[in-house]
């Protein structure tokens, strides 16, 4: 069969690719554990000196407890707002449906600098550096267009026929809500909310910007920690972070095999 | 017409968050642009001075960096994720997983903790130049951080998962009988791909590519971080314009300018796609 | 005795020159009728017709463009459909995958704040109606379509309506199932006496569940009547074939009479027939008259002559009698269906009740039609 060898080669090259793709990660992983003062790699000995470090400094500490704070601020408000925005576009009548959307995720194609040095020059002045509030707000809208994309999808998956037929059987409008579209779109707005608070966990610059010293998180300490030296601890907080991302990867995982568990009818969707 | 209330008066719920962006996003842009560049003066010294930055030698040169190293990056991206595409789009299984969790898991990590990796990798003493004289390639540490290729080798590997996931959405919707189809009437394997799967796939191909441009021509932390001085983005000269010199005025038109190019970009790539199924949500 | 007795209202629904456009399209366009307490009242047409959105409307789940709802004399043309208490059933079932059969059935009644207690009787019911009693803690997954459809009815029934909308509740199911759903659901109808109004394709689904039926075509009612009523007398070409096989003969019209009216061939043949009120003579029109009415024999006209002046229905008469040739035999189970070419380009269909054997007959063999003029009608479109 004159497809093998090509297939071969592909099977490969994809090894190649993958061993590549999660060498970084695996790199800063290892170097979290190792236990050196200075950038050397392999380590010659393992020890887990840097993450004492890293949740024994106070400044580390504060980082990430703004960090965590102003993501689940985001988490909230992007979680909801774009809920409810998706279930309009998935319900709603209006025109410019596709106009619409191409504005609302506006947020993730225009560069971030210029997003982050425009609310900047507005926070100044209004004294909302540092205001984790206001941070927040600001990550929601990035992670904003994260949870449309995501609950478009899974509002789609919920037959509209089912809120006509609770709406028959006299439930108000609140009750379909409750009682049927977020039941069953339940699965969709958990993953909406992990990767809503996963983007603003990890976002940068907008941080950088408008965190000021007191409320400085951890992807903003990273960057200030690199300029200034690349310090072992920060393979630590590095490989803390990859692991956030791996336990919202897991818990969406699971999510999902929840839904498809449950949910498993011939009907659903239309 | 006397109204009915329908299921399609969902249309108002698009509302609070319509006015979150607007408030939050839209408004501070519009305040920014409009209040800097008034500050300089009659649109005669707002003209003025906005074509004295755009052709001032250091724009000039961020900008044709910013392009060069944008267009190598997709080019990169495409040709070494379109086979991976590829892999995902036909084949199933542990296979499949597997790949689709190596995609997966560097794209959902922070951009700043895979450039950090990047810079122990290709540091002086990092894995990669290691690995180079262990294995007699060359006689001392190549200069990998701090220039263009450093920045490149950043970039790729951060845009990488764009490119892949959406080929592999365009990939998914060609039918696969068709090659099994162009086979049977007698074309050869390459020909088949070229003639049949490679055109399906275009469509995939460019909505990849001007995604991954427009979010290339961005690009900050990895050029900041990874960069030498040679190598300046534009949006690092806007940072640096606020940062450090305070140069509201001209932050303002280089950002104007980076604006403009990526809205443009962004209506071609828009009237191009199902936006959905990018990044593969 | 059921506990279960005909609820509020009298569940009489009145349309008046109902409408409903789409941009530029007027998919329903004036509708008016009438339906009556307890009635089963079916809208029935092809796809496109407007019948769903009609039901739509009166559900409440489409604006209405213009004209008036009425119910019980009341126009609900505003009355958010969470108000209008009607019970509905949908083809796809629509029955809440998360929650299990009976909290489904219980779902009306919870929203009504009804006690506990009543609730847990009116389910147990209700389910029994339905005879899906042992089946209250399953999942819509766990059910078959027609489980599933059951569930449908027990839930839109419990709480009583006077009034409940059906959209093609059997459409999902095969042929057999259908049969007996129509059943039951008409038997249920008639016991707890409420009005249905009930949208299908199917004219057969139609026919033999329904005290009348609406055809629908293109957004407008082109006849409403019992059954038995539209069968025999349609109104239009469309009609005829609709409900039924049909044949219908072209021509034009010759004379009108007290009696009838005489349709003239394009080879000059002469039929007798009812005609339609408004019939001219000159028009162009069809002769109508189903397959069952006709009778069959072999050979000419004298032989038909001397056996079939009685005719199918019994009454006397002179009997249409036509000579052709036999061009075609179906066997289609109960009965032969044989296609009889009187003129070149006309072909008469007739249906025998497959009980003598003897009916076979070869291809091409002269044959004999006759039927009765009362059996036929004229219709100019």
């Amino acid at each position: 069969m004159h497809g093998s060898v090509k297939n071969h080669a592909l099977s490969i090259y994809i090894g190649v690719a993958c061993v590549v793709l999660m060498m970084p990660i695996v790199i800063v992983l290892i170097l979290a554990v190792g236990d050196q003062t200075y950038m050397r790699f392999p380590p010659e000995a393992f020890s887990l000196r840097w993450f004492a470090t890293f949740f024994g400094d106070p400044r580390w500490q504060r980082a990430l407890g703004s960090s965590v704070l102003i993501a689940a601020i985001a988490c909230v408000i992007a979680t909801v707002f774009g809920f409810f925005a998706a279930y309009a576009f998935v319900r709603g009548d209006m025109r410019g449906k596709k106009l619409l959307l191409a504005f609302m995720l506006l947020p993730i194609i225009i560069p971030h600098v210029i997003t982050a040095i425009a609310m900047y020059f507005m926070s100044g002045p209004l004294r909302l550096v540092g205001n984790v509030f206001w941070i927040g707000l600001c990550h929601a809208t990035i992670a904003l267009p994260i949870v449309l994309l995501i609950l478009l999808s899974t509002l789609q998956g919920v037959d509209v026929n089912l809120e006509r037929a609770a709406l028959s059987l006299g439930s108000s409008r609140f009750g379909v809500f409750t009682k049927v579209v977020v039941p069953l779109a339940f699965p969709g707005i958990l993953s909406a909310g992990l990767f809503s608070f996963l983007a603003s966990f990890d976002e940068l610059i907008i941080s950088l910007f408008l965190a000021g010293v007191r409320s400085e998180t951890l992807p903003v300490r990273i960057w200030n920690s690199l300029h200034l030296q690349v310090e072992p601890v920060i393979a630590a907080v590095s490989a803390f972070l990859i692991a956030v991302t791996g336990l919202v990867l897991l818990l969406d995982a699971l999510v999902r095999y929840m839904r498809t568990a449950r949910l498993a009818s011939p009907n659903g969707g239309h | 017409m006397k109204r009915t209330p329908r299921l399609n008066d969902g249309t108002v719920f698009v509302v609070p968050a319509v006015l979150l962006l607007v408030l939050v996003f839209v408004g501070p842009l519009v305040w920014f642009f409009m209040r800097t560049l008034i500050s300089v003066g009659t649109p005669a010294e707002i003209a003025a001075h906005a074509w004295g930055v755009i052709s001032s030698k250091a724009v000039v040169t961020a900008l044709t960096t910013t392009n060069w190293i944008s267009l190598l990056v997709t080019l990169l991206v495409l040709a070494i994720g379109y086979p991976v595409a590829y892999f995902l789009a036909t084949r199933q299984g542990w296979r499949f997983t597997l790949v689709l969790f190596c995609i997966v898991v560097p794209y959902f990590t922070s951009v700043i903790v895979r450039t950090y990796s990047w810079m122990v990798l290709l540091g002086r003493n990092g894995l990669v130049n290691q690995l180079l004289l262990h294995l007699g390639v060359t006689d001392e540490p190549l200069s990998l951080l701090y220039t263009k290729t450093g920045v490149l080798v950043g970039m790729v590997y951060v845009l990488l998962p764009y490119m892949v996931l959406t080929l592999f959405a365009a990939m998914k919707a060609i039918d696969p009988t068709l090659m099994r189809a162009a086979r049977g009437l007698g074309a050869g394997s390459f020909y088949a791909f070229t003639r049949v799967y490679l055109p399906l796939s275009i469509h995939g191909v460019i909505s990849g590519s001007l995604i991954v441009y427009i979010l290339s021509i961005g690009f900050f932390i990895t050029p900041a971080l990874m960069g030498g001085p040679a190598d300046v983005m534009i949006a690092m000269l806007i940072e640096r314009a606020v940062e450090i010199n305070f140069d509201w005025a001209s932050a303002a038109v280089m950002s104007l300018l980076l604006l403009v190019a990526t809205l443009v970009l962004y209506s071609i790539y828009y009237r191009l796609t199902d936006v959905r199924r990018m990044m593969g949500a | 005795m059921s506990a279960i007795a005909p609820g509020h209202g009298r569940g009489a629904i009145e349309l008046r020159q109902v409408t409903k456009r789409y941009g530029k399209e007027t998919v329903v366009d004036g509708v008016s009728t009438s339906i009556a307490p307890g009635e089963f009242f079916s809208l029935l047409g092809p796809s496109g017709s407007g019948k769903t959105t009609t039901l739509m409307m009166i559900a409440g789940f489409a604006d209405v463009d213009g004209g008036q709802i009425l119910v019980d004399g009341v126009d609900i043309a505003h009355m958010p459909p969470q108000r209008r208490g009607f019970g509905m059933v949908f083809q796809n079932y629509a029955i809440f995958p998360h929650l299990n059969v009976a909290d489904n059935v219980a779902f009306p009644l919870r929203a009504r704040r009804l006690p506990a207690e009543q609730i847990a009787t009116r389910v147990r019911e209700a389910l029994e109606l339905v005879r899906l009693d042992r089946y209250a803690d399953r999942f819509s997954r766990q059910l078959s379509g027609g489980q599933q459809q059951r569930v449908a009815i027990a839930r839109a029934i419990v709480f009583h309506p006077s009034i409940v909308l059906m959209d093609e509740p059997l459409g999902a199911l095969d042929k057999n199932l259908r049969f007996q759903m129509q059943v039951e659901i008409k038997a249920i109808q008639r016991r707890l006496g409420m009005t249905v109004v009930y949208v299908t394709h199917d004219q057969e689904e139609a026919m033999n569940m329904s005290d009348r039926i609406a055809i629908m075509n293109n957004g407008r009612i082109e006849q409403v009547g019992r059954p038995a009523e539209i069968y025999e007398n349609p109104k239009s070409n469309f009609i005829a074939r609709f409900l039924g096989e049909a044949n219908l003969i072209p021509g034009t019209v010759e004379s009108i009479g007290e009696s009838g009216a005489v349709l003239r061939t394009a080879r000059g043949l002469t039929l007798r027939a009812r005609a339609e009120p408004d019939l001219k003579v000159g028009d162009t029109a069809h002769l109508f008259v189903r397959p069952e009415r006709i009778d069959l024999t072999s050979g000419t006209a004298h032989t038909a002559n001397a056996i079939g002046a009685v005719g199918v229905s019994g009454a006397a008469g002179r009997a249409n009698v036509v000579t052709g040739r036999l061009a075609q035999t179906s066997f289609l189970g109960n009965i032969l269906r044989h296609a009889v070419e009187i003129e070149p380009g006309i072909e008469v269909t007739v249906d025998v009740q497959n009980s003598h054997a003897d009916l076979f007959r070869s291809v091409d063999q002269p044959a004999a039609l006759s039927w009765q003029p009362a059996d036929s009608i004229i219709l100019q479109h």
